[in-house]
């Protein structure tokens, strides 16, 4: 409207719509810069951008280096006035370089070394939540195996999981265990009370055996299914865990991993009876996590449909409160085990001590270095 | 000898372009796109894509087009992946490091391995002799990949000497590690080349022949002794050449040097079409240029030796 002012009209109500434009596509984007530079106009020197700081210096693969941003409005404000960030391939080895004092900040630790270095370095480890969560697709599809058609199969898969297993021997990194699928972070959302999140693992067990039998299978007519598994360390002790968890029902499972191009190609094709996943929210509401089991979402990779989830899910975004819908499709999702969720992610990383003002409530793991500032060392 | 070079380059043509064909059928035979993410790209976008990269034009038309590019513009065209970035650009960037401590690492492998190796030979069986050939063994079975950890632990953790990694400019104290780790295994494959043949030759007949003449030691080793015994470590430095491009690759990616072994991995992982054939061709390339050298090195040392 003016120079400091965007209006945006919306064809319908949307609550969270101020959420949504955090997201990288809605940032701003200089038209003049890119027309004058082209493919360029990333350069240092050539790119304008309106954070607190502006790129100073790049090595794809290697650093980059951030100087304060005199123009920036808070400018006065901004304490920190050079940020470098490092891409470190080796994760044990970016944990050995913090070590050595080479840098403040490490993100994220190698899978299962947070209890160690929680020991080591008492105030220097955190687990922040983190707006990701960790579940198995299960195919709905002609492709998948016809046993995943029957929801006593399905549930008898997920009771059958000792998330807390997975959560405290595997991953060791203060993740909670899922039984629904929205982070448990996620702002405004009420968890759903989901029934067998409330069972102990020996009461989910004997269910999941009941289950399994009243579809027929058990170890005498055992079930042979395919979990695939992009390669990742922790993917595989879960996918082997999971496989060992699911044995005493009569379930075979084969384990394949793929990397990463190859298992997209592969999971979104539905080559697969059950397959890892993971989605981190674009935006911090509920709707980001909760719109992928819609019929048509593009990552919906199990292809679960339900019309009624549909339904609440379209009708949720005009709601003035829409938690009332979120619940009834949590609870839609676990009565038809439409996933099977496993774990909520957690971010753990190493920070210096000196180091304060730190973000750790932010589950989107964005960091905004102009609150942050550094102690004088005693 | 002219005559050779010339036609050692233009055989190399062809295999230049057989090994282009070649990349680009495996890559396009491997699933995956390099636009392709989890949330799913929308089909115009990704056809807005693929025009903009000739990814819609035909197979043949894009390897023409490709090596059309290379020959008349020596131009490797855009990164898939990098969006900002040419292959040009990221060569330029990590080529010159990784040609850095490849260097170096060559010149430690060679001057302290062949060193070590000769004096070995010359005296053998005295402690010296039981030191060279017990460093090199233990050098040898020192693949990098354990020996770059080993070093951070020892120079950045307990020492503090040097920086773990990075490389900002090819600084000293970035370089030397990548050196060490890359240059030792051949440094120790190069000290036991070096002693057998040195061996060899101080106990053939010309040798027994300059003593007999009573030339001193020295001049023996020096003058008659060192020629021929270097032929087989030259004819290993082709293998070994190859082997530190390959061997780059892990030291790229443990010191995060932003070399060209880390993009070159990147690109096959991201299916960055571009830089993974850009890499490619320029591997194969000096590949080839460095036989030709080790060959032209060969004839300059063995007079036996005619093209």
């Amino acid at each position: 409207m003016d120079d400091y002012t965007l209006k945006v009209t919306l064809t319908q109500p949307l609550p969270f719509f101020p959420a949504v434009v955090t997201y990288a596509t809605f940032m701003p984007t200089p038209q003049a810069t890119i027309e004058e530079f082209g493919s360029d106009w990333t350069s240092p020197g050539n790119m304008v951008s309106n954070g607190a700081y502006t790129l100073a210096e790049l090595a794809v693969n290697e650093y980059f280096k951030l100087e304060k941003n005199p123009e920036y409005w808070n400018a006065d404000e901004v304490i920190i006035t050079e940020v470098t960030g490092y891409i470190i391939n080796d994760r044990n080895q970016s944990v050995t370089r913090w070590e050595a004092g080479e840098f403040d900040m490490m993100d994220d630790l190698p899978a299962g070394t947070y209890p160690d270095l929680l020991a080591q370095y008492p105030d220097e480890t955190f687990s922040t939540p983190r707006l990701c969560s960790y579940y198995y697709a299960i195919n709905f599809t002609d492709s998948g195996n016809p046993a995943l058609q029957d929801v006593n199969v399905r549930r008898a898969l997920s009771y059958a999981l000792n998330r807390e297993v997975i959560v405290d021997q595997v991953l060791k990194g203060g993740q909670s265990p899922a039984f629904n699928f929205a982070h448990e972070a996620t702002a405004g959302f009420e968890m759903p009370e989901i029934d067998y999140a409330s069972w102990s693992q020996a009461e989910r067990m004997e269910r999941a055996k009941e289950l399994m039998a009243e579809a027929g299978y058990g170890p005498d007519n055992p079930l042979e299914l395919d979990l695939i598994y992009n390669t990742s360390d922790s993917h595989k002790a879960i996918a082997t865990v999971a496989a060992q968890m699911w044995k005493p029902l009569g379930v075979n499972i084969t384990l394949s991993n793929y990397e990463w191009q190859s298992y997209i190609d592969i999971r979104g094709e539905q080559n697969f009876d059950l397959a890892r996943s993971g989605w981190c929210g674009d935006y911090n509401e509920a709707s980001t996590f909760l719109d992928l089991v819609t019929t048509t979402h593009g990552s919906n990779d199990g292809k679960y449909s339900n019309a009624e989830v549909d339904r609440l899910m379209t009708e949720s975004r005009t709601m003035e409160n829409p938690n009332e819908a979120y619940t009834q499709v949590e609870q839609i999702l676990a009565d038809e085990m439409a996933i099977i969720p496993i774990y909520h992610y957690t971010q753990n990383f190493l920070l210096d001590g000196d180091i304060r003002n730190w973000p750790m409530n932010n589950v989107e793991n964005n960091w905004y270095i102009q609150d942050i500032y550094r102690a004088a060392s005693e | 000898m002219l005559a050779f070079v010339l036609r050692r380059l233009l055989v190399a043509i062809p295999v230049l372009i057989l090994l282009v064909v070649v990349t680009f059928v495996l890559m396009y035979a491997a699933p995956g796109s390099p636009f392709a993410t989890e949330r799913g790209v929308p089909p115009q976008v990704l056809a807005n894509l693929e025009r903009e990269y000739g990814l819609d034009r035909p197979f043949l038309a894009q390897i023409w087009t490709y090596i059309w590019n290379i020959v008349t513009d020596f131009d490797f065209g855009p990164s898939f992946v990098y969006r900002d970035q040419d292959v040009n650009d990221l060569i330029a960037q990590g080529f010159p490091v990784t040609l850095t401590y490849g260097f170096w690492a060559f010149v430690l492998a060679v001057l302290v391995g062949g060193t070590l190796g000769i004096v070995a030979a010359i005296r053998q069986n005295s402690w010296l002799d039981y030191l060279a050939v017990g460093v090199s063994i233990g050098a040898q079975v020192l693949p990098n990949f354990v020996l770059a950890p080993i070093l951070v632990l020892i120079f950045t953790l307990w020492l503090g000497w040097l920086p773990g990694g990075g490389w900002q400019g090819g600084q000293w104290q970035f370089v030397i590690m990548p050196v060490i780790a890359l240059g030792t295994s051949f440094m120790a494959s190069i000290a036991r080349i070096a002693r057998a043949s040195m061996l060899e030759v101080l106990s053939s007949n010309f040798i027994r022949t300059a003593r007999a003449k009573g030339l001193p030691g020295r001049r023996i080793i020096l003058r008659h002794a060192l020629k021929p015994a270097l032929l087989p470590v030259i004819s290993y430095l082709g293998p070994a050449f190859v082997g530190m491009i390959t061997g780059s690759v892990v030291i790229d990616i443990y010191f995060s040097t932003g070399g060209i072994g880390q993009f070159f991995v990147a690109s096959a992982l991201n299916r960055d079409y571009g830089v993974m054939m850009g890499i490619t061709v320029l591997l194969g390339a000096l590949t080839i240029l460095f036989n030709l050298l080790v060959d032209i090195a060969y004839a300059w040392i063995d007079p036996k030796i005619r093209y």
